[in-house]
């Protein structure tokens, strides 16, 4: 893979439908050849980007440079960028020889040539004799290779998928995923890849790029993001993972779930909280013995396949997913082990609900356009601005939205080994985030309350 | 018996016997009696005489041929307002769109013949002559929106991912229209075509209102026949009317029996 040269360069590029942010502030730069995924669950924003690649949207804000040349503002027709869509969007009206002619027809190519060309990628993608079909009449996977043909037939620099095998099913969806990848390695060309499959990114990208709300979480080797995931989201969402809250002690010295581990981290304040992510696989699970750095007791074990699937609990009441080709039946006390290099530590996000606001009265604080009553309030002249702090677990959720003193939806739901770690979006747009024990779902509503002793106020 | 008659409702194939009935009486029955008029003669004798009236009475045919003729400038007119204002109309933002697809189906709330009543009296009023340009332009008015209608239909289901596949495998907005948004409309032009068409072929009210009964249409000249009793000629020139029509819907339903089911009223 050379990276000598940049196809795409997106620079600070936003964009938002009405006052709904969908893109902020993307920075993101492509390397000619390279096959670039674009890895997040829906409504990241991802579908946004690519269509602002393609030019079938108009920037905001931001510029987007095309193999060295300004093209945020080029119409959609003169990009050197060509796309399969997600529902292929293969012509109606048109037999297979004519959608994959299309382009070239337009171009004035003479029509011995296209008939060359056409023949050649109809090859490409194991479609021989099938140009005089009707396109309604070919399978999914069919439409999906013509709708690939009629894309690199006109041999762009870029080409972009937009989950382009998302209506496959699995067995046809793996083995388009080996032609893509070979076909990518035989064109030379840019790839820029779209899905929500983070299995497919694995196995396709020479880069992925992971997004999400609207932002780029990581950009990394496929091996590099699941390894080494920047985040708590990232881990979560690539791969299984387990994540929970620990502490740096010191230098490669971690704390959690209620155990101290060696790790390979450092560079952290001494006892800084940290988010700590142990892969399922990472975990040695055995018979219980001197060799164990901490037990549990096997609460389900499932069989997936090639390896079990067992749920462990500790003493201290922390759930770990792991995974072992052995089994241990449910009930077992079993002893458990993680190297120092499958450890691995990130700096945490944020450690409270920080929020800006203004002191209403002697015991009111205004913050996300509600009246909160405050107990520290009363420290505080009227009219003052405040930082206001919230301890994730003071943030009560209720069932029924007219309980809370403010309402929103949840957004996403991290498990933390003994604890769930929500994000809610409230109607305006502002995100809490909250810890609980209490089963939600994504997209509940829910109601907030925050007790009155739970809210603290700094001068701003 | 009442269980019995439970069970006979049960079976949903039952349910449409009360249109198969109206279908044989009001459907049926009258294209045969049609077709038995047609080839007899007033004794009620086998005979091909009333078509071979037809085709020898150069009044009849010359009718004939002009109803055609204004049918087809009917349609033509229909179809050269209609597909820009369907084209913008389905281009629109849906709250607008309402309101507009409202305002072009709105006269049809009116009945045609208080709508045609109006037209002469707008002719009259600006005195302009009653002739073949108020018969055309009562044509028109009258039968637009089912031009309108059909291809707006079939517009509105256009996929927008395919027009966008045709920018992005290079087509300007020109090329965009006329391999991509024309040909995928074809089934709405062609119901539209078919909705104007046929009525226009076969209408007689709006000819005698807005011709003052100057200009004689087939439709008229069918609808004189009947009223006077002459029953056989009258059915002979329905058949040919009908088989007129026929061919008309069979051209188009060849040409677009495949994408029928996309787009359109028929």
């Amino acid at each position: 893979m050379q990276k000598s040269e940049n196809i795409i360069s997106i620079e600070h590029v936003s964009h938002s439908f009405g006052d709904k942010t969908v893109l902020d502030n993307i920075n993101l730069v492509v390397g000619k050849g390279e096959f670039v995924t674009i890895l997040g669950p829906s409504g990241c924003g991802k579908t946004t980007l690519m269509r602002l690649i393609g030019g079938f949207l108009k920037v905001s804000e931001g510029k987007i440079v095309i193999g060295g040349q300004d093209m945020t503002e080029t119409p959609p027709h003169r990009r050197p960028v060509n796309t399969v869509f997600q529902k292929y969007a293969l012509f109606p009206h048109l037999n297979v020889y004519n959608n994959i002619a299309f382009g070239l027809n337009l171009k004035k190519i003479p029509q011995a040539e296209i008939k060359k060309k056409v023949m050649q990628v109809l090859k490409m993608v194991s479609m021989t004799d099938y140009e005089e079909r009707d396109v309604d009449s070919l399978s999914g996977g069919q439409q999906q290779r013509v709708a690939i043909a009629r894309a690199i037939v006109n041999e762009p620099d870029v080409l972009l998928l937009d989950e382009p095998l998302a209506a496959l099913d699995l067995k046809m969806r793996r083995d388009m995923q080996m032609e893509i990848k070979a076909m990518h390695k035989k064109l030379g060309i840019t790839f820029v890849y779209i899905t929500h499959d983070q299995e497919e990114a694995l196995t396709l990208s020479d880069t992925i790029v992971v997004m999400s709300n609207g932002k780029i979480q990581q950009i990394g080797t496929p091996t590099e993001i699941y390894n080494e995931p920047a985040n708590a989201f990232v881990a979560d969402f690539i791969g299984e993972s387990n994540i929970l809250n620990g502490a740096m002690i010191r230098d490669n010295l971690v704390e959690f779930a209620g155990n101290e581990f060696e790790c390979v981290d450092s560079g952290f304040a001494p006892n800084e909280p940290v988010d700590v992510v142990v892969r399922p696989e990472d975990i040695y699970i055995f018979e219980m013995s001197d060799k164990a750095q901490f037990s549990g007791q096997v609460t389900s074990c499932i069989f997936k396949g090639v390896h079990y699937e067992m749920m462990v609990t500790t003493p201290e009441g922390f759930e770990f997913q792991i995974q072992d080709y052995h089994s241990f039946t449910p009930g077992k006390t079993v002893g458990l082990r993680i190297k120092s290099n499958d450890i691995q530590v990130m700096k945490k996000e944020r450690l409270c609900n920080t929020f800006e606001g203004t002191i209403i009265d002697k015991g009111q604080v205004r913050f996300l356009d509600t009246n909160f009553p405050c107990d520290e309030a009363v420290g505080f002249p009227v009219g003052t601005r405040v930082l206001v702090s919230v301890e994730f677990g003071d943030v009560v959720l209720h069932d029924n939205e007219e309980d809370g003193m403010l309402q929103g939806d949840v957004d996403f739901i991290l498990y933390k080994g003994n604890h769930y770690h929500l994000t809610i979006v409230t109607d305006d747009n502002e995100h809490i985030f909250a810890d609980t024990t209490d089963i939600w779902d994504e997209d509940d509503r829910v109601g907030v309350t925050i007790a009155p002793v739970a809210i603290h106020l700094t001068n701003l | 018996m009442q269980k019995k008659f439970l069970t006979f409702l049960g079976r949903r194939r039952n349910w449409s016997i009360p249109y198969a009935l109206f279908l044989v009486f009001f459907v049926v029955i009258p294209l045969g009696l049609i077709v038995f008029y047609a080839f007899t003669n007033n004794e009620g004798q086998f005979s091909f005489s009333n078509f071979r009236k037809f085709w020898m009475q150069p009044e009849a045919m010359n009718t004939f041929i002009f109803s055609v003729g204004i049918a087809l400038i009917t349609t033509f007119l229909c179809l050269v307002l209609g597909y820009p204002a369907a084209f913008i109309m389905s281009r629109m933002e849906t709250r607008s769109t309402k309101l507009l697809v409202i305002l072009f189906i709105l006269p049809m709330w009116v009945n045609f013949l208080i709508r045609t009543l109006a037209t002469v009296a707008l002719f009259d009023f600006l005195s302009l002559p009653l002739g073949e340009g108020s018969l055309i332009f009562g044509m028109v008015y009258n039968f637009l929106p089912f031009m309108i209608y059909p291809i707006y239909n079939s517009l509105l289901k256009t996929d927008r991912s395919l027009i966008e596949a045709a920018q992005d495998l290079g087509a300007t907005p020109r090329q965009v229209f006329l391999r991509t948004i024309l040909p995928l409309s074809v089934p709405g032009i062609t119901s539209g075509i078919m909705m104007v068409f046929m009525p226009v072929i076969s209408t007689f009210a709006i000819a005698e209102l807005l011709t003052i009964n100057n200009i004689k249409l087939f439709g008229t000249t069918l609808q004189e026949n009947i009223y006077n009793g002459m029953w056989n000629y009258g059915a002979a020139l329905s058949l040919v009317m009908l088989l007129l029509i026929g061919i008309t819907s069979l051209l188009n339903s060849e040409g677009s029996s495949k994408t029928a089911e996309e787009g359109g009223l028929i």
